[in-house]
């Protein structure tokens, strides 16, 4: 599902929009599993999965697969419906270099809340 | 088309308030009981124009909101430049009293959510003779910080955009999309540094969880009403203050940390008992 996330960002025009500064690589990790999204311009322009010897990426979102799941269901539980909900509750970590992800907030939510987009098909 | 105009009236004061003149902002509609709304931190007024514009809550009540200092349409006080704007309880205490002064309202109902929802605690703990009821939206004793509030007022992030990026997820997802959005314009206009002073008091200065068992509602009636999405003022939090004070408290189901602006019409489904309630004292 998150090899998905360039096709769904890309095209939603009023999102890359919103992302137009944006340049950067983030990380997001399920488990012991990661995967590199590289922001250009707004664009998710590569995603890459893992396993890494030296990532290089700004920040990184990491949590279980059973909180990732719950996430992204189209309509998720009470206490999943935000990334600050799961980070508050300590089910989410948000690690590294924060300025690209606070300094793009509601970029940055929604781009990593689009697989409840296919959730919804 | 033709234009439609809104009941609600708008009105700038000159008061001595907190001991420095202040030009403040407030609006108004209908009469009856005196109904004082408090906005949440960071935002201001127009977030009871749905309850402004009901006239099943204004045939009884004279709703009054106003903008606190350093928000909305009201300035801050001369020399602000040179200071970092701070709220306390104290402060908050007695801005209300002497706003409702300044009003010469009779023993209003003070209605408030978020800081407000807490600063209600407040006035039932100290000032329960003053009001005729207290109704608290997202109350609770206390909040615990669970980001670094420091991104909130910083040069190189947009204030209005990471304050409102980071309480978009406390609207519920199921609300109106225009009235998710028009909740968070209004917090893309805060002044610089205003949502982080006002979290002062939410997240340290307003802790009221060693005098919430003083409170007494036979002194001055409590009513609280939170929306489940709300992970900030939670559900169980509000109903701790209930247990801890006997109010009685409705968990809205289908609204988050804003339900006065993110969907009016539910709140309103939930306020009007509360209000008839209130009526009836």
């Amino acid at each position: 599902m998150i090899d998905k996330i360039a096709d769904w960002v890309n095209a939603d025009t009023g999102l890359v929009r919103r992302g137009r500064f944006v340049n950067t690589t983030f990380m997001i990790a399920i488990d012991d599993a990661y995967t590199l999204l590289r922001i250009q311009e707004g664009r998710v322009t590569k995603v890459v999965s893992g396993p890494f010897v030296t990532p290089d990426y700004s920040f990184c979102l990491r949590a279980s697969r059973a909180v990732w799941e719950k996430f992204w269901q189209p309509l998720p539980p009470l206490g999943y419906t935000d990334i600050f909900a799961l980070v508050k509750q300590k089910l989410m970590q948000v690690e590294g270099n924060l300025h690209p992800f606070m300094a793009n907030l509601l970029y940055f939510k929604d781009v990593i809340a689009s697989p409840r987009r296919e959730a919804k098909r | 088309m033709s234009p439609r105009f809104e009941p609600i009236s708008g009105r700038y004061m000159r008061l001595e308030l907190l001991g420095k003149p202040h030009r403040l902002y407030f609006e108004e509609a209908g009469q009856g009981i005196p109904l004082l709304c408090l906005h949440t931190a960071g935002s201001d007024g127009r977030q009871y124009r749905g309850l402004l514009n009901d006239t099943r809550i204004t045939k009884n009540f004279r709703v009054i909101v106003f903008d606190m200092p350093w928000h909305g349409k009201s300035s801050p006080p001369t020399g602000w430049q040179d200071s970092e704007y701070r709220l306390t309880s104290r402060d908050y205490v007695r801005m209300i009293i002497e706003v409702a002064d300044a009003l010469n309202l009779d023993k209003p109902v003070a209605m408030g959510c978020s800081i407000g929802g807490r600063i209600v605690l407040h006035l039932a703990h100290e000032h329960p003779e003053r009001f005729r009821a207290l109704i608290g939206l997202e109350s609770a004793a206390h909040t615990e910080p669970y980001y670094d509030l420091t991104w909130l007022d910083r040069p190189d992030v947009h204030g209005g955009m990471v304050c409102a990026g980071v309480v978009s997820g406390l609207v519920a997802p199921v609300v109106p999309v225009e009235e998710k959005w028009e909740t968070l314009w209004h917090y893309m206009q805060g002044g610089p540094g205003v949502f982080k002073g006002d979290l002062y008091f939410h997240m340290i200065d307003g802790d009221i969880r060693g005098r919430v068992d003083q409170i007494d509602i036979k002194r001055c009636p409590l009513y609280l009403l939170t929306g489940e999405y709300d992970y900030s003022c939670t559900s169980e939090a509000t109903l701790d203050v209930a247990r801890r004070t006997g109010a009685p408290a409705t968990i809205m189901q289908g609204l988050g940390h804003f339900p006065m602006s993110e969907d009016p019409e539910k709140f309103i489904s939930y306020l009007l008992p509360v209000l008839e309630k209130v009526r009836a004292l």
